[in-house]
């Protein structure tokens, strides 16, 4: 090794340290048994809906193909879920739609986040008249209550996954919105930020420094609950019947278990697996969420000192 | 509490009510343009008919004018007759209105009570079998969907071992009165009063939960501690007080969306409230309907929200004493 | 001589202990109070000062290992059944803690808060006119007892609290860093007050705190810990104009300047931290940090051994007899 070292610039060391510190993240998180479970879980719903097209035939799912196949057989005739009323297969409308739960869950989310993000980045750290309208906005959607608000536009904007989405994502932004504003806020009376006001750093400088940082953890944890919600959001409004007709989801087997009188025939194997899956995945959300929470909050913090 | 106060809060709702009022009207007109077009997507209709549509809209005249039209039948809470059962949308809402409230408000008393009493001794007694065991019985009701509870619940209660009554709110055909009327109503409002209560009770158990255990790290309950007082009165007279505060707040403005979030239940068990009249109101679509209910939800999360601003501020003496 | 009113004996208090490793707080201290006797323990936070207070009423966290004996007037508080121990707490040992927001039950009147240690000794006493009164010996005027926390000045809390910890005359008052959130003008009218009630009242006194200033106020002996043990003990002036152990040397001699805000995090002046209590260094814990250190001290076990007149100090310096 020569003598002399040449010093390594501080952007890689502060690389280096991100990533040192996104290590012993990943090695709290390893330890963290309720999280790794729920981890675990979502692997493997995860696997099982890219896998539809291999363990389940897409044709089933289709009323044409089914017209002589049994209807309302239990698992034990036609293994391994047994068809419904249309004689359609139940194991692959749970398989093909967990692609759906999922996919409207994390898009939905994802949209919400990022409006949600955006404008409580924006209304907390400016202020003016254009924060306190935003602001306002935020409180004024937070009192619509969800589900009326979803109904109407899923009626309007015509049942198809992509509107889906779009509803759930644009009524679920503002809890995320009002989060985010109040950690900018208190982020904003942190003496640092202001020191480097007076230093006179940029605002993209203390966005991109400052800000930012300091919020992410809490948007990554805020985002792992709300996973949780749109997905159940999806269910009520498929179940509702604003789901879309022409796609199977776990909500819709719900719609039409409960339509076809499942109840009545006991036909269990199509009402219980779609509920049993989205508890699955709601839990497993949840499960990631508090274990982030816990490690994002008080221990990396520590040792980012 | 001063009259200052109340009346900042008070006009505050008001102002949200008003900007609802407003955001009603655009939400049906403004989305996509043409909403006769939207809801009778796929019928054919003559120049006729969708003149004739547009007039029962009120979509006649312009912009400016239904607006104006819009806001005088709001004031004078009409909202237009319904399509399915050509009665004013508010009687029928008027009708609906009661059975949901006394459905929410029995689930929102229970589920309050005892996941408050879960929150506390999940708190109180951290990290124990106890503790992990009602934080994972309400991890899973908050993971079920909650209609889906109620599929369960039908199913095994009510189909199976027959003991509860599978909808409605009364025996069809039964013509009881009085005492006898109150038993039967409650009978049928059994299974449905169960699921929601325990759909929502793991949410205030959990925040329960975090609120004492926050307040449990204060140093006023050592201080309570080093005065001499048992433990469960520590626990009861300065710990629980403080840790409900956030609470019964969430009370309130869950109550407000509950309203509004029983719409798949009442489907599951018939049960004959403003979730049910949602519900039915998709088949149509009956458009004033929709409308007159999406006003009348959103204004009850207004009020409750109110209510909810108000309690907190008169319950915790910083606020009070500004 | 009479028996002490608290004898502390070899007490060890280790937090977190399930088996695991835990975090010893205190390791093996010991020291004599005697009725209306002043007592100051000094020592940077972190020392195991805090700890002992809490152990002296048995009010740490659950899941908390203390060894030792406490003895109050002959009887061992740790050996106390429950009924016993409330029964103590606060009828012969009160605490007075610091001062801040949240050392009160904020959603509760302070007069209550007075009020409600003295009914639960004394159900009969009359409570309203003892809080007037306790709140007039504060300096107080009795319709404070009507106020909130919050409504509260940091100065009129701390008094508050004194209040409160002679609700129930007991015979050892433990004040706690009770002037450290307080301006300095605030701080000496506190100090007067304590120094007043406790020479009035004949109590017994343990007075907590980093800042000596204030402790050789108030106090007539005082203990100098670090890393969990008692390094120095003696007269407080005396310790403070000679100090024996290095340590309590660099204490003494970093004079805060007026404004210098950081003597309150750093009042010993010296390099580096304190050791993290899971992480003591061998031997005499303090030589990382000891100017006069000597090859031996890393591996020397260290007592406190004479050094002087009612003085002791755990240095090997002080065993050599060739102290600084």
């Amino acid at each position: 090794m020569s003598s002399t070292t040449v010093a390594a610039s501080p952007r890689s060391i502060a690389w280096q340290r991100r990533r040192r510190a996104l290590a012993q993240a990943w090695g709290l998180y390893r330890r963290h048994v309720p999280g790794m479970i729920g981890l675990s879980v979502l692997l493997v719903v995860v696997v099982m809906a890219l896998l539809a097209p291999v363990i389940s035939s897409h044709s089933e799912l289709d009323v044409v193909n089914t017209v002589d196949h049994q209807r309302w057989a239990s698992p034990a005739q036609v293994p391994p879920l047994g068809t419904d009323d249309y004689g359609r297969s139940v194991w692959a409308q749970f398989a093909w739609g967990a692609r759906i739960s999922l996919l409207v869950g994390l898009a939905a989310t994802i949209i919400a986040i990022v409006i949600g993000s955006v404008v409580g980045i924006a209304s907390g750290f400016y202020r003016g008249i254009g924060s306190a309208i935003l602001e306002r906005i935020t409180e004024w959607f937070l009192v619509i209550p969800f589900i009326p608000l979803a109904i109407v536009l899923a009626a309007i904007l015509g049942p198809s996954v992509r509107n889906i989405i779009i509803v759930i994502g644009i009524t679920s932004w503002p809890s995320t919105a009002r989060l985010v504003r109040a950690q900018v806020l208190t982020l904003k009376e942190r003496l640092y930020v202001e020191r480097s006001r007076a230093l006179g750093a940029s605002t993209r400088h203390l966005m991109g420094r400052h800000i930012f940082p300091n919020v992410s953890p809490i948007i990554l944890a805020n985002l792992t609950l709300t996973v949780p919600v749109a997905i159940l959001s999806e269910t009520t409004l498929a179940f509702l019947g604003l789901g879309d007709p022409t796609r199977a989801s776990w909500g819709k087997m719900l719609e039409e278990s409960f339509k076809a009188g499942a109840l009545t025939r006991d036909a269990w194997w199509y009402y219980l697996p779609p509920g049993l899956g989205i508890m699955a995945v709601v839990l497993a959300f949840t499960l990631i969420g508090t274990a982030l929470e816990e490690i994002l909050d008080p221990r990396l913090r520590e040792s980012r000192r | 509490m001063n009259l200052r106060f109340v009346t900042r809060k008070v006009l505050a709702a008001l102002a949200t009510l008003a900007f609802v009022i407003c955001f009603n009207f655009f939400l049906f007109r403004v989305v996509e343009g043409d909403p006769v077009a939207n809801l009778f997507r796929g019928k054919n209709l003559t120049l006729e008919q969708r003149l004739e549509l547009r007039k029962q809209f009120g979509l006649d005249g312009s912009q400016s004018e239904q607006f104006v039209r819009y806001l005088e039948q709001t004031v004078q809470l009409n909202f237009g007759r319904s399509y399915t059962t050509n009665r004013p949308v508010m009687s029928d809402i008027w009708e609906r209105a009661w059975p949901t409230i006394a459905l929410v408000g029995v689930s929102t008393l229970l589920s309050t009570v005892f996941g408050v009493m879960i929150g506390i001794v999940a708190a109180w007694r951290r990290r124990s079998k106890a503790d992990y065991g009602w934080t994972g019985f309400t991890m899973a009701t908050y993971a079920m969907p909650d209609f889906w509870l109620g599929m369960l619940l039908l199913v095994t209660f009510a189909v199976t071992l027959g003991w509860f009554p599978v909808g409605g709110i009364t025996d069809t055909g039964s013509d009881a009165t009085g005492l006898a009327k109150l038993v039967d109503q409650a009978h049928h409002m059994f299974l449905p009063a169960l699921t929601l209560t325990l759909a929502y009770l793991g949410e205030y158990a959990l925040v329960m939960r975090s609120s004492l255990l926050e307040t449990m790290r204060e140093d006023y309950l050592t201080l309570a501690r080093a005065k001499g007082l048992r433990d469960v009165v520590v626990r009861n007279r300065h710990a629980v007080p403080n840790a409900l505060l956030p609470v019964v707040t969430l009370i309130a403005i869950n109550f407000g969306f509950v309203l509004s979030g029983a719409i798949a239940v009442e489907a599951i068990y018939s049960w004959p409230g403003l979730g049910l009249l949602t519900y039915d109101a998709l088949r149509g679509p009956d458009l004033p309907m929709l409308q007159g209910l999406f006003l009348v939800f959103s204004a009850a999360v207004i009020f409750m929200n109110l209510v909810a601003d108000l309690l907190y501020s008169y319950l915790d003496p910083r606020v009070r004493t500004e | 001589m009479s028996e002490p009113l608290l004898s502390v004996r070899d007490l060890h208090v280790t937090y977190g202990a399930e088996g695991k490793a835990g975090v010893p707080a205190v390791r093996g201290v010991s020291f004599d109070v005697a009725a209306g006797e002043t007592l100051g323990l000094a020592g940077e936070s972190g020392c195991g000062k805090s700890t002992i207070a809490g152990a002296l009423l048995k009010v740490l966290p659950p899941k908390t290992e203390i060894r030792g004996e406490i003895l109050f007037d002959g009887e061992d508080v740790l050996q106390m059944k429950p009924g016993r121990l409330r029964a103590v707490r606060w009828t012969e040992m009160s605490i007075v803690f610091q001062g801040a927001l949240h050392a009160l039950n904020p959603v509760q009147r302070v007069g209550n808060q007075i009020g409600e240690a003295i009914d639960i000794h004394d159900p009969r006493a009359p409570t309203k006119a003892r809080v007037a009164e306790l709140l007039e010996v504060v300096g107080l005027p009795a319709r404070r007892g009507g106020d909130y926390p919050h409504q509260l000045s940091g100065g009129q809390r701390q008094r508050v609290l004194i209040a409160l910890a002679l609700a129930c005359s007991p015979r050892l008052l433990i004040a706690d860093e009770p002037t450290t959130a307080l301006d300095v003008m605030v701080q000496a009218q506190v100090l007067r007050l304590l120094e007043d009630l406790q020479r009035d009242l004949g109590l017994a006194m343990i007075f907590i705190t980093h800042d000596l200033s204030t402790l050789s106020y108030v106090c007539k002996r005082t203990a100098v810990m670090y890393a969990g043990r008692i390094v120095e003990e003696g007269e407080a002036e005396e310790v403070f104009a000679s100090p024996a152990h290095p340590y309590t040397a660099a204490l003494a001699a970093a004079f805060p300047l007026i404004g210098d805000h950081s003597h309150r995090l750093n009042p010993s002046g010296l390099g580096g931290d304190p050791p993290d209590p899971r992480a003591i260094p061998s031997g005499c814990p303090f030589h990382p940090r000891c100017s006069v250190a000597v090859a031996d001290c890393p591996n020397a076990a260290v007592e406190l051994w004479p050094a002087g007149d009612g003085r002791r100090a755990a240095c090997v310096h002080v065993l050599n007899g060739s102290r600084p």
